[in-house]
C-alpha cells in the first residue's frame, strides 16, 4: 500500500527529535484524529538552518514529516512557504488517497513553525490560513 | 525476513492439512451436482449430507436446522434481514449492541433506512452486555434481538443464554453471531436457547467462503437468495461441496482438541498479557480479563498510533491487527473500542493479538521483545509522550 520511499522514511525518519535552540515551534493536528505533528526550527537570517520533528501518527504521517523536513532544511523562509503538499506527495513517490491529508498536515506544520517564528520576532505576517485543527471531516483536505 | 509469526487468528486461520486433504479429491472425483440423480451427483450429495449431520451434531442441532451459506457475513445478513422482512407486520424494532461485527451492524443500519428502528445497547467498560439492558430496550414492536456470542476485537464473551431466556419470555426471535466462538467454545443451541446462530469455517482452520446459519425448526424467515431448491428451498445456489466437507472436517478437528486447546491457548495468552503489561509502561488491557476468548489479547498503548505499530511489527515478521482509524482506512477508530468508553486518542493506539494452538511461547517472547523495542522507538518520535514522560 505504501511506496518504498514512504517505507524508507517511515522506518528511518530523517531529522526526528527535538531541537534545543529552536526559535520556531509549530504543532498541528490532534490526538483525537490520530495525527499530531510538531516541528522545531532554528532560523537565522531568514534561512532554516536546522529542523527537527516529532510526530504521533500513522506510517504516512511519520514519512511526510521526515521528507518535508528534508525539503525545507537550508531553504529560506520564502522558499519553505512555497512548498505544496503535492510536492511532498511527489517526493515520496505517491501516497494512498486516504493518506493525502498527512502531506497537508506536514505543509501546515512548516507554516505553523514559521508563523511562530514571526510572532516571536514581532513580525507582521500573512500566514493566516486555518491550519488543521485535527477535526478530520471539517477541512476537506482529504479530498485534495 | 526469516521469522514469520501469525498473531491474527481472529481475522482468519491457517487451513489444517487434514482439511485440505479432505477437500482436494472432491474437486476432481466427487465433482457432480448434488441435485443430479446419477451416481456422481449422489456421491456429492452424500458428502453434503454427512457434513451437515456432523456440524449439526456438534452444536446439538438437527441436520435439517443447518443451512450452508457463502460466509459468516451472509449468515448474519440472512438471519437479520430474513427475520425483519418475515415479521414486519408484527413490528419494526430490532435490538442489537453497539459493538457487533460490521456484518450485523451495517445490516441493522441498512434496515434503519428501510424504516426499521434499531436500538444499539452499549456494553459496560469491560465489554460485557447486561441482559437487563436488553430487557429494558424491549418494546411491543420488537421482533428481533441479535447479540454476538464473543466480540471479534476484544474477545469478550456475552451472556447469550441469559439474553435468550429474556427473548423467549417476550416471544422475540433471538440470533447470535457466533463466528468468533465457534470451534473455540462448546456450543449447544438447545442449552443456549437461540433461534438462529451464525458460524464461519475460516475462523476455525477451515476454508474461507463457507459459513452456516442454524435456524431452529419452525422459525419463520424470508429467503435472501432466490433460485433452485437447494438448502430445503431456503438458500439457492449449487452446494459448494468441497468447502462444505472442509468446514465439517475443520469443525470436527476443533472439537476433538477443544478443551485441551482452550486451556493451552489461554495460558499462552495470559503469559503474553503479563509480559506486555510488565515490560511496557502505560498499557491498558481492553476487555474483561476472564470472560474472553482464550486466544484474544487487546491492548491500548498510550501515545502511539496503531498503524505505525503494525507496520513495524510486520517488518519484524509479525502479523497482528489494530483498531486504529488509519489502519482501517476510516476516519474513526474502532467502534468496539469507542463503545467500551475508550477516548479516541487511546483507541488509535490499540493492538489486537489473537493466538491459536499453533503459536508457541518462543513466538510470544520474540513478539514481546520486538513490541517493547518498537513502542520505545515510536514513543521517542511522539510529541505526546514527552508530555507524559515526566509524570
Amino acid at each position: 500500500m505504501y511506496t518504498e520511499k514512504v517505507m524508507e522514511h517511515f522506518s528511518n525518519p530523517h531529522n526526528s527529535g527535538e531541537l534545543e535552540n529552536a526559535n520556531a515551534i509549530g504543532t498541528v493536528g490532534n490526538a483525537k484524529c490520530g495525527d499530531i505533528m510538531k516541528m522545531y526550527m532554528n532560523i537565522e537570517d531568514g534561512i532554516i538552518k536546522d529542523i527537527r520533528f516529532k510526530t504521533f501518527g500513522c506510517g504516512a504521517a511519520i514519512a511526510t514529516s521526515s521528507v518535508a523536513t528534508d525539503m525545507v532544511k537550508g531553504k529560506t523562509i520564502e522558499e519553505a512557504l512555497k512548498i505544496t503538499n503535492k510536492q511532498v506527495v511527489d517526493e515520496l513517490g505517491g501516497l494512498p488517497p486516504a493518506k493525502i491529508h498527512c502531506s497537508v498536515l506536514a505543509k501546515e506544520a512548516i507554516e505553523a513553525a514559521i508563523a511562530d517564528y514571526y510572532k516571536r520576532q514581532g513580525i507582521e505576517n500573512e500566514i493566516t490560513r486555518n491550519t488543521c485543527d485535527g477535526c478530520c471531516e471539517s477541512c476537506g483536505h482529504h479530498q485534495e | 525476513m526469516s521469522k514469520q509469526i501469525y498473531f491474527d487468528n481472529a481475522a482468519t486461520t491457517q487451513v489444517r492439512p487434514e482439511v485440505v486433504a479432505k477437500m482436494l479429491p472432491i474437486f476432481t472425483n466427487q465433482f457432480g451436482n448434488p441435485s443430479a440423480l446419477y451416481d456422481i451427483g449422489q456421491e456429492a450429495k452424500a458428502i453434503v449430507d454427512e457434513s451437515r449431520a456432523s456440524i449439526a451434531s456438534l452444536i446439538g442441532a438437527d441436520p435439517k436446522e443447518i443451512f450452508f451459506t457463502g460466509s459468516g457475513s451472509e449468515a448474519d445478513n440472512w438471519a437479520i434481514r430474513g427475520t425483519a422482512y418475515a415479521l414486519k407486520d408484527k413490528g419494526n424494532h430490532i435490538i442489537t449492541t453497539a459493538f457487533e461485527h460490521h456484518a450485523v451492524m451495517n445490516t441493522c443500519a441498512a434496515l434503519e433506512k428501510e424504516g426499521f428502528e434499531v436500538t444499539y445497547v452499549k456494553p459496560d467498560s469491560e465489554g460485557i452486555i447486561s441482559p437487563e439492558d436488553i430487557k429494558n430496550a424491549i418494546t411491543d414492536k420488537t421482533i428481533l434481538i441479535t447479540v454476538m456470542y464473543a466480540n471479534n476485537e476484544i474477545g469478550t464473551i456475552q451472556p447469550i443464554a441469559e439474553i435468550a431466556t429474556i427473548a423467549a419470555e417476550y416471544k422475540i426471535r433471538f440470533h447470535t453471531d457466533a463466528v468468533q466462538a465457534a470451534g473455540v467454545l462448546p456450543i449447544n443451541v438447545g442449552e443456549l436457547g437461540v433461534d438462529m446462530l451464525s458460524i464461519s469455517a475460516h475462523k476455525f482452520h477451515g476454508p474461507k467462503g463457507i459459513g452456516a446459519l442454524y435456524i431452529k425448526k419452525g422459525t419463520k424467515i424470508n429467503n435472501l437468495i432466490s433460485g433452485g431448491g437447494q438448502e430445503q428451498g431456503k438458500r439457492a445456489g449449487t452446494e459448494n461441496v468441497a468447502f462444505i466437507a472442509g468446514m465439517a472436517k475443520a469443525f470436527e478437528l476443533a472439537h476433538m482438541q477443544m478443551d485441551e486447546n482452550r486451556l493451552k491457548v489461554a495460558q499462552m495468552r495470559d503469559y503474553l498479557i503479563a509480559n506486555v503489561v510488565s515490560k511496557i509502561p502505560r498499557v491498558k488491557v481492553n476487555g474483561h480479563l476472564t470472560k474472553r476468548l482464550p486466544g484474544n489479547a487487546n491492548f491500548s498503548i498510550e501515545c502511539i498510533e496503531g498503524e505505525s505499530l503494525l507496520l513495524l511489527l510486520n517488518m519484524n515478521g509479525i502479523a497482528a491487527s489494530s483498531g486504529s482509524a488509519c489502519a482501517s482506512m476510516s476516519l474513526d477508530p474502532s467502534h468496539v473500542l469507542l463503545s467500551i468508553g475508550l477516548p479516541h486518542e487511546i483507541a488509535h493506539g490499540s493492538i489486537r493479538v489473537t493466538l491459536s494452538d499453533e503459536n508457541t511461547y518462543e513466538e510470544i517472547d520474540y513478539f514481546v521483545d520486538k513490541l517493547e523495542e518498537i513502542v520505545k522507538k515510536l514513543r521517542g518520535l511522539s510529541p505526546l509522550w514527552e508530555e507524559k514522560e515526566d509524570k
